[in-house]
Order: structure tokens, then C-alpha cells, then sequence
């Protein structure tokens, strides 16, 4: 954010002092009196928003991110994808295309697959989000690593952690009843080397094994 | 991206009122198009309302309808039990669409406003109508593979390409909308808009006004339903036409017909003088074959779209065989 900070006049300094919630209605009141008069000063005021920052402004979120609970501070428009990779060093979720055309960001959204790199992390407010990196149960890999190192789901495996994401929420779902039904349901990840065949196998081995 | 205010209400009257007040303002649902937008640089607004808390995620049956709230998930109503029993073609619809990720976040008022995929409009060096009215039409006389055939102007050729709409559009489904100044119901035929003169409108939501639910009356097509989509590739890819089709059909009579094509206008594109044709026939390659080229009336092909001309009558007719089951 260019190293800007909130434009707090000198004789409001104390409005820092306040908790946190106050402290960020105030300063989006002041902040929003300079940029757009009006709108942040009302909601403010009439206290219909249960969050409010001006275009400046840190927002406070409550996650859950593979069973660890983290409170931050992130800029509105900050990605899922981004504030994973780049605040928690979660590096294991791929940045492909960035636009949800490939995939490679794939996590679980309190159970649900989605694609991080469309989804601003301050939408997931009190949420429990599983990256690749909270597959394993300690040393142990999940059935759905072991069925990719066996089959040969990979090759470069850039887009690897993304289709693994997908193909345990594939099989959760109820979606793994075929060939036919598995690819496409694992049509929103897409590996340039091709490796789809044993990524489809992968699944079907996982899906007979019973887990997922 | 751009910096932007955010707010996120709690409840319908803050939304509306956040929205109403701010110039450059828009509501983030799912944001799989918003998002991308922004990161592109094709819109840039100064302050999104987060409307994700607001209480509208309700699937229900009501008076033998049902009520799709705005704010539930492309995959909720797609696998919902009373669409798969009574709407099974919204749900084939839904399902042609993009990827299971993107239909998890994906919202049902997202999906009706979403954005044209015209390559002009998404590209910011290239002149659009809709990004920026006045700037000319890229695509008129450019790479227009993707682009209409049916109510263009000369100010815009661009497709509504969501596969949704398709099937809401031949379900009749009315969209309930709350603003500042009250509240009303749109037919889905007035929703979406022809481009015109003013292509920058891609709908006739009111600024400020929010979808809050999408309503479907009691249907009679549960049985001989399809939605056909043909596209570049086997699936995760925008429709170059597609066909959604709801017949009502007893003793091997067209009792009623609901048709309507996408990829070929800038809103969905509803076949009613098709389905008038229709009524009253039997089931038969031959009148399958005269619904196709009816629906085919008044079609006007630019210089790469050429295709579409066969393509669509042929994706129709097809996806009659498949909804009738009609062999052969
Ligand atoms: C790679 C990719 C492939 C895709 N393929 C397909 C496809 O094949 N077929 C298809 O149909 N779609 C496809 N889509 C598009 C997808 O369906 C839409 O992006 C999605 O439906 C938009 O919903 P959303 O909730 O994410 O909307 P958002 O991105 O949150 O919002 C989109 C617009 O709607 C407005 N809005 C949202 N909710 C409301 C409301 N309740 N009232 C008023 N305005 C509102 C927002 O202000 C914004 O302008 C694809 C998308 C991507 C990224």
C-alpha cells in the first residue's frame, strides 16, 4: 500500500487510543470526509455497517488456516491466494493465472473448494481455510498425496497442490463416480504437462480405497 | 488493484443505502467476476459493499414456486433437491458453467449480472462502448468469433455469457430487487437489455437497487428438459451458443415449449415465436427441424462468427431430439 498511513489530523491523535473497532469507524470517518464526503461519516453515524474501512485502511480478520488460528490486518484487497503465500508464508498454493481460469489456487473454504485468487481475504471473516500444507497428519500424507506420488500425477508440479485440493473435495463431494463424472469435476484445474490421465487414476484409487 | 473503502452491512437497508451513496460503488457477492475485473483494470471502483452477510442464501419453496435467495451459491441451487426434482434444467444449466471451484463461490445475483466476456472489454488498450461509451466498438469490425447474432447495434456486439440466465430466461423466472426507494419484481425477459445506444448498460437495475432473490413459478417442464452448450472445449469454457430447452409433452404432443439460446445476444436470447410453432405439434425430426430455422429469423452474422449461422440451429435442434428423446 505505498507505505501510506490513515490521514489522521495532529489534534485527533487520541482517536488512536481508542479500541480497535472504534478506532477503525473513526478514522473511516475521517478518511471518508476527505475522499468522499458523505458515505463512511453516515454509515458511521447510523452504525448500520458492522465493518467499515476507508480506502487506506487496515481491516481487522479472524482465521483459521490448517487448525491454526491467526488474527491479522489486511488491506480489503488483498487475495485469499495472496495473503496466504505472501503474510503466512504458506507458499504451498500456487499463483498461476490469478484470474480462476487454472486452478493452481485451490483450497477448502470451511470444506468447500474455491479458487483463492478471486476471493478477497477479508470475505472470510471467522472462516477455517485447508491448503495443501494441512493435508498430512504429521509426517503422514494424505491417501490423496500417496495416490499422486503412485500414480504419476505430476510432472513439473506446479499445478500439483490445486488438483490435489480439488480431487479431495472431487471425492467428498460425491463427484468421483466415473471416469467421465471425475474429469469433469476436475475440469477447473488445468496441468500443462498433461498428466491428466494419472491424476484421474490417482482419484479412482483413492475413491476404491474408500477415503479420501 | 486499486485501493477501495469497504463496508460490509449486516442486513438489506444498510447494503442499499451504502451503494446508493457512493459514486463509483459496487456490491462484492462471490467476486469470481468483480475480482477479476478489478485485477484487470476494466472497472475500478472506490468503495465495494460486501454484501456476503446479508441474510439471502434461502432456497424455498413457496406457493408453487420456488424462491432462490441472491446471495446462494451457483452449486447450492444446482444440487438443491426441489431444483434437481422440478427446475432439472436450471440445474444442467448451472453445472455447463465454468469450474466447481467457481460455482462454490459463484452467487446466483453475481451469475445475472455478470459481465460480458467480450476480449474488447476486458482489454483496456482496446476501444469498447461498454468500458468506455463513446470509444467505439473493437469487436464490429475485429476478432468477433464470440459475438452476436440476434438485437446488436452498431454500438455493441457483445454476448451475455452466462449459462444460467439461459435457463432462468426460459423458466420465466421473475427477479426481486430492493433499493432505497422500495422494492419490485423484474421479469427476466426486461432484465437484461439489448445493447442499443447504450451498451454501458448491461441490465435495468436501477443504481443503487440489489437482487435479493430470483423467483421460478410453478413449471410443468420436469421431464423433457436439456441444455445443450457447444464451446472450444469439453467443459470450463464460455458458450459459443448454447440451447436450453423445457418441453411439456403428452401422448407425443407439444403441450408447451420454453426455448431460449445463449452466446448468440447481448441478453438471453428467448424463442417465443419457436415455442409458438411448437405448440400443438408432435414430436417429430420435421417440425424439430422447422422450430430450428424459425428460431433462426432475423440472425445477422459478422465477418468470424459466420459459423454460428449453422451452429446454433443445429445446437437447438439437437437439444430438442435430446429433451423429447426423440431417436434418429
Ligand atoms: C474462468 C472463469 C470461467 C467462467 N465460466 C463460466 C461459464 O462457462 N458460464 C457461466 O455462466 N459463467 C462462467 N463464469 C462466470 C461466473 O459464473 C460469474 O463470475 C459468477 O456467476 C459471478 O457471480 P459472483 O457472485 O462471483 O459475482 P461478483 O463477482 O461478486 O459480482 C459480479 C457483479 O454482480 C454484482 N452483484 C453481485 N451480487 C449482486 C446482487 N445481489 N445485486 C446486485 N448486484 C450484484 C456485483 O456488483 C458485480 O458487478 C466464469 C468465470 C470465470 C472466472
Amino acid at each position: 500500500m505505498s507505505g501510506k498511513k490513515p490521514c489522521i489530523p495532529a489534534e485527533s491523535e487520541d482517536l488512536l487510543h481508542g479500541n480497535r473497532r472504534d478506532f477503525l469507524k473513526k478514522t473511516s470517518f475521517l478518511t471518508a470526509m476527505a475522499l468522499t464526503p458523505g458515505t463512511v461519516v453516515k454509515a458511521a453515524e447510523e452504525q448500520w455497517d458492522e465493518k467499515i474501512a476507508g480506502v487506506f485502511e487496515k481491516v481487522s480478520l479472524h482465521i483459521d488456516v490448517n487448525g491454526v488460528k491467526h488474527t491479522l490486518s489486511v488491506e480489503p484487497r488483498v487475495t485469499l491466494l495472496d495473503l496466504l503465500r505472501e503474510q503466512l508464508k504458506l507458499t504451498g498454493t500456487k499463483k498461476g493465472c490469478d484470474r480462476g481460469q487454472c486452478g493452481a489456487c485451490t483450497v477448502h473454504v470451511n470444506g468447500v473448494r474455491v479458487n483463492s485468487c478471486l476471493s478477497l481475504a477479508v470475505t472470510n471473516e471467522g472462516k477455517k481455510i485447508t491448503t495443501i500444507e494441512g493435508l498430512a497428519n504429521g509426517n503422514e500424507l494424505h491417501p490423496m498425496q500417496e495416490a499422486f506420488i503412485e500414480h504419476d500425477g505430476f510432472q513439473c508440479g506446479y499445478c500439483t497442490s490445486g488438483q490435489i485440493m480439488s480431487a479431495v473435495a472431487c471425492i467428498n463431494e460425491g463427484h468421483a463416480g466415473s471416469e467421465a463424472e471425475i474429469r469433469e469435476y476436475m475440469s477447473g484445474n488445468i496441468c500443462r504437462c498433461g498428466a491428466y490421465p494419472n491424476i484421474v487414476n490417482a482419484i479412482q484409487a483413492v475413491k476404491q480405497g474408500g477415503q479420501s | 488493484m486499486n485501493q477501495f473503502q469497504y463496508v460490509r452491512p449486516a442486513q438489506v437497508p444498510g447494503a442499499t443505502k451504502a451503494i446508493t451513496n457512493g459514486a463509483n460503488t459496487q456490491f462484492l457477492a462471490g467476486g469470481t467476476n468483480l475480482i477479476d475485473l478489478m485485477k484487470m483494470g476494466v472497472v475500478a471502483p472506490e468503495k465495494l459493499v460486501d454484501i456476503n452477510n446479508l441474510p439471502l442464501k434461502k432456497i424455498e419453496g413457496n406457493a408453487g414456486g420456488i424462491s432462490i435467495g441472491a446471495l446462494a451459491s451457483n452449486t447450492e441451487v444446482a444440487e438443491h433437491p426441489l431444483i434437481k426434482a422440478n427446475y432439472p434444467l436450471l440445474a444442467l444449466a448451472i453445472n455447463a458453467g465454468a469450474s466447481p471451484q467457481l460455482r462454490n463461490m459463484a452467487t446466483v445475483g453475481g451469475n445475472l449480472m455478470q459481465r460480458t466476456r467480450c476480449p474488447y472489454f476486458f482489454d483496456t488498450a482496446m476501444p469498447c462502448n461498454k468500458r468506455m461509451p463513446g470509444s467505439g466498438c473493437g469487436a464490429l469490425e475485429g476478432y468477433n468469433r464470440m459475438h452476436a447474432l440476434f438485437g446488436a447495434s452498431d454500438k455493441c456486439i457483445a454476448v451475455n455469457p452466462s449459462d444460467m440466465n439461459v435457463a432462468l430466461t426460459a423458466l420465466d423466472a421473475t427477479v426481486h430487487v430492493s433499493g432505497v426507494k422500495g422494492k419490485r419484481a423484474i421479469k427476466i425477459s426486461d432484465f437484461h437489455r439489448l445493447p442499443g445506444q447504450h451498451p454501458e448498460l448491461d441490465n435495468t437495475l436501477q443504481k443503487g437497487e440489489l437482487i435479493t432473490s430470483v423467483d421460478l413459478p410453478a413449471s410443468p417442464f420436469n421431464k423433457n428438459v436439456h441444455y445443450l452448450k457447444v464451446r472450444d472445449r469439453t467443459s470450463y469454457a464460455f458458450a459459443l451458443v448454447s440451447a436450453a430447452v423445457a418441453l411439456n409433452i403428452e401422448n407425443n404432443t407439444i403441450q408447451g415449449a420454453r426455448l431460449a439460446m445463449g452466446g448468440v445476444a447481448h441478453k438471453p436470447w428467448r424463442l417465443t415465436e419457436t415455442e409458438a410453432f411448437l405448440k400443438g405439434k408432435p414430436v417429430s425430426l420435421d417440425v424439430f427441424k422447422q422450430a430450428a430455422q424459425i428460431a433462426m429469423q432475423g440472425a445477422k452474422a459478422y465477418e468470424h462468427n459466420k459459423f454460428k449461422l449453422t451452429l446454433a440451429p443445429n445446437t437447438l435442434l439437437q437439444a430438442l431430439k435430446t429433451a423429447s428423446g426423440l431417436k434418429a
